[in-house]
């Protein structure tokens, strides 16, 4: 073996990060189709939901997509979101239930915490919903390198009849071997972007020219300050009288529910100069734009451990 | 330009060896730390009576092992540079956690192993050494670690280094190369040591960034394990991801365990026609011919095909508190297959530091290593552990629970036709 000849052999077979991801990604996402009998992949509209989607689309294409999608909406989403999860959904003719956060409030079954926060509600109605579905495999976008309790999440990973996880009871896993085998009433979260970063997933989207909704570009927006973050001023109840509203310039590196959903102050209005800004920022996704992370040192371990993504 | 490319690599140190605080340093100094974590960290250590941040705290996950200070699970992280993607399984020190370092090993391109200076070699790296041997990862880096309190001798970092060196050679090791470094202070992490002018190697960070990323596929048969079955329009496509070699169109190919041969008519990478494909891509290929065809067949080169086969010898780690005794029916997770066997024999085996079984022992108690024969219910088409990392590799499942028992690496097995290369 020369050296020469190595390089041009080697050269031949090369694979880009990305190329090796989505190839990853798809093996998992047919896995869990190949293994499970209900799946269900978990859509918000957020950017790595829809990297996740357009995985599954080509995972299984030319024919429709085997599973249906599920969102869990706190009834406090932006509006270009829902609309956004509402164009995808007509253009792929795809299969979407939403469960909702509003009709448990209205229902009396949960109660709006003094907060106003609506994300840590979520977790009551995915569970259900998977309950009375009987859904046994559930996609979500979750990503391992957002936070230090999920860099030791699994592939594959199981959750008892409460939804619990347990990181004592998470199984090994080796090579590329997935074990989806549970007990009835169990279920296992699947997470095909587990191996992801966030500039790994803004990069996907723009190679593969996916679209996204507008609140990930720059944008004016009435805004206001709370927990050093910019809040948007919106129906769903902020800001209070002593939060003064100012008007700036910003989007959002995350979507979920307007009540702890910060946005960056940026001038990022297309795809490419999104990728800049990530490639050179020096704050975290989650530290920039989660309310609900900054609680505590544990907050989202304890979330986990309750049936929370 | 050419795309960066993504490096899989895994680390394995002894206890107190100063390994959270190395991988912190590599996150560190290559910049992939951002503002919040520090000042996260800058604040639990302050509150632990420290003067400046304690990296190590950078890479501890879970409540239980931030309050013990240990790291008890196989923890993933991902930071990059301008040529590479790396992916980190930084697997834990201590000897009861054997398991997960074989976890973090299965997938790695390369091992980066660390060492105290002051201790050199002791019985974790041997272990150490041995699973990297066995998981036959390609490449091995030893880091003779806290080189600042040995005053930065050279003469203790070759004695070491050589020492590894007969020890690798030992246990077939291919690639070995030792860097002496202090993650303390970052010398010869990311940055050169200025304490050691007698060291011209690379840094921790170079190795990585020039180490091999998987092998080469052109030279191994291919195989590509069937996931599922796309129907559309009349027309069916195999998918899966072709784990070994290169596929083209047009090529005859085996399909196992039923035998057909069939020619690869049409290949498609995720929506784009190819007329050839290499591990690891995902595709789906069509054949000329209506063959029958499931989830769980291997479609392999008709050529080289793997050997179908009842009997296995496999070498296998055990992963569960809960022993593997000879006799007890399982389940075999191979590729995509999935079939019921009996452990028929557990015997202990050498190379393996002390990391294998007592002698007449007739179980496999966790984070133990020994030979495991198994019987499975139907021929699994099986290549050596040697040949592939996917149609030589297995789990043992329990048929009860699902929990996941052992992982066994195949190293023989007797053809279901024609019993020639059985166990010797």
């Amino acid at each position: 073996m020369t050296a020469t000849t190595t390089v041009t052999t080697e050269q031949a077979y090369l694979l880009s990060h990305l190329e090796t991801l989505e190839a990853e990604a798809v093996h998992i996402i047919r896995e869990t189709v190949g293994q499970f009998e209900r799946p269900v992949l978990l859509f918000s509209g957020g950017k790595d939901s829809i990297a996740m989607l357009h995985l599954a689309r080509k995972a299984f294409a030319p024919a429709r997509l085997p599973f249906p999608l599920l969102h869990v909406d706190t009834g406090h989403n932006f509006p270009e979101v829902i609309a956004y999860r509402d164009a995808v959904v007509a253009e792929h003719g795809l299969r979407l239930q939403v469960a909702s956060v509003q009709d448990y409030l209205d229902r009396g079954d949960l109660v709006e915490r003094p907060d106003g926060m609506r994300n840590p509600l979520q977790t009551t109605p995915l569970l259900d919903s998977i309950e009375a579905n009987g859904f046994d495999a559930v996609f979500g976008g979750g990503r391992r390198d957002e936070e230090r309790s999920r860099a030791k999440e699994r592939v594959f990973s199981l959750r008892d009849e409460f939804g619990a996880w347990d990181p004592r009871r998470q199984r090994p896993e080796l090579w590329n071997l997935y074990n989806g085998r549970h007990a009835p009433g169990e279920h296992v979260r699947v997470f095909p972007l587990s191996n992801w970063t966030e500039l790994d997933v803004w990069q996907y989207i723009a190679g593969e020219r996916i679209a996204v909704p507008p609140i990930y570009y720059a944008h004016e927006r009435e805004v206001f300050r709370r927990r050093g973050m910019w809040l948007a001023a919106g129906e769903w109840g902020g800001p209070r009288p002593d939060e003064p509203v100012e008007r700036r310039t910003v989007r959002y590196r995350t979507v979920g529910d307007m009540s702890c959903t910060g946005a960056v102050e940026s001038s990022a209005a297309t795809i490419d100069e999104v990728i800049e800004e990530i490639s050179a920022t020096r704050l975290t996704e989650r530290g920039a734009t989660r309310a609900d992370d900054h609680m505590t040192d544990s907050a989202m371990e304890d979330r986990k451990r309750e049936g929370y993504f | 330009m050419p795309l960066p490319s993504l490096l899989r690599f895994a680390t394995a140190g002894s206890v107190d060896d100063g390994k959270s605080t190395l991988v912190g340093r590599l996150l560190y100094d290559s910049k992939s730390i951002l503002t919040d974590q520090l000042e996260a960290v800058e604040q639990a250590s302050r509150r632990k009576g420290r003067d400046t941040a304690d990296l190590a705290l950078l890479t501890d996950g879970l409540r239980a092992e931030r309050e013990q200070g240990i790291t008890i699970d196989v923890a993933y992280r991902y930071f990059a540079t301008p040529n590479r993607r790396f992916i980190l399984a930084d697997t834990p020190g201590h000897v009861q956690y054997t398991r997960n370092m074989v976890t973090g090993a299965s997938t790695a391109d390369l091992v980066l192993i660390l060492v105290d200076a002051r201790k050199g070699i002791v019985a974790q790296t041997r272990r150490h050494a041995a699973i990297a041997a066995l998981l036959r990862v390609p490449q091995v880096v030893l880091a003779i670690n806290k080189m600042d309190l040995v005053d930065w001798s050279e003469d203790v970092f070759v004695a070491i280094a050589r020492e590894f060196a007969e020890l690798g050679t030992d246990l077939g090791i291919g690639f070995v190369a030792a860097i002496p470094t202090s993650g303390l202070t970052g010398d010869n992490v990311v940055t050169s040591s200025c304490h050691m002018d007698w060291y011209e190697g690379m840094t921790v960070m170079e190795q990585l960034e020039t180490a091999q990323v998987s092998g080469d596929p052109s030279r191994t048969p291919v195989r590509m394990p069937v996931q599922y079955i796309i129907e559309d329009d009349g027309l069916s496509y195999c998918a899966g991801q072709i784990s070994d070699g290169v596929l083209t169109a047009g090529e005859r190919v085996v399909v196992l365990p039923s035998g057909k041969v069939g020619t690869i008519e049409a290949i498609d990478v995720l929506g784009e026609e190819a007329a050839v494909a290499w591990a690891p891509q995902s595709v789906s290929v069509r054949f000329s011919e209506n063959l029958d065809v499931a989830r769980g067949d291997l479609i392999a080169a008709a050529s080289e095909p793997p050997v179908l086969s009842t009997h296995l010898r496999t070498t296998a780690c055990h992963l569960h508190e809960r022993p593997l005794k000879t006799d007890d029916q399982v389940l075999v997770k191979h590729a995509t297959q999935t079939v019921p066997a009996v452990v028929t024999d557990i015997v202990p085996r050498t190379g393996l530091a002390d990391l294998t079984c007592q002698p007449g022992s007739t179980e496999l108690a966790v984070n133990e290593i020994a030979g495991v024969t198994l019987r499975t219910s139907e021929p699994l088409a099986v290549d050596l552990y040697s040949q592939s990392r996917t149609t030589g590799a297995c789990l043992l499942t329990d048929p009860a629970d699902g929990t996941t028992l052992s992982a066994a690496i195949i190293v023989g097995r007797s053809d279901a036709h024609a019993p020639s290369e059985a166990a010797s």
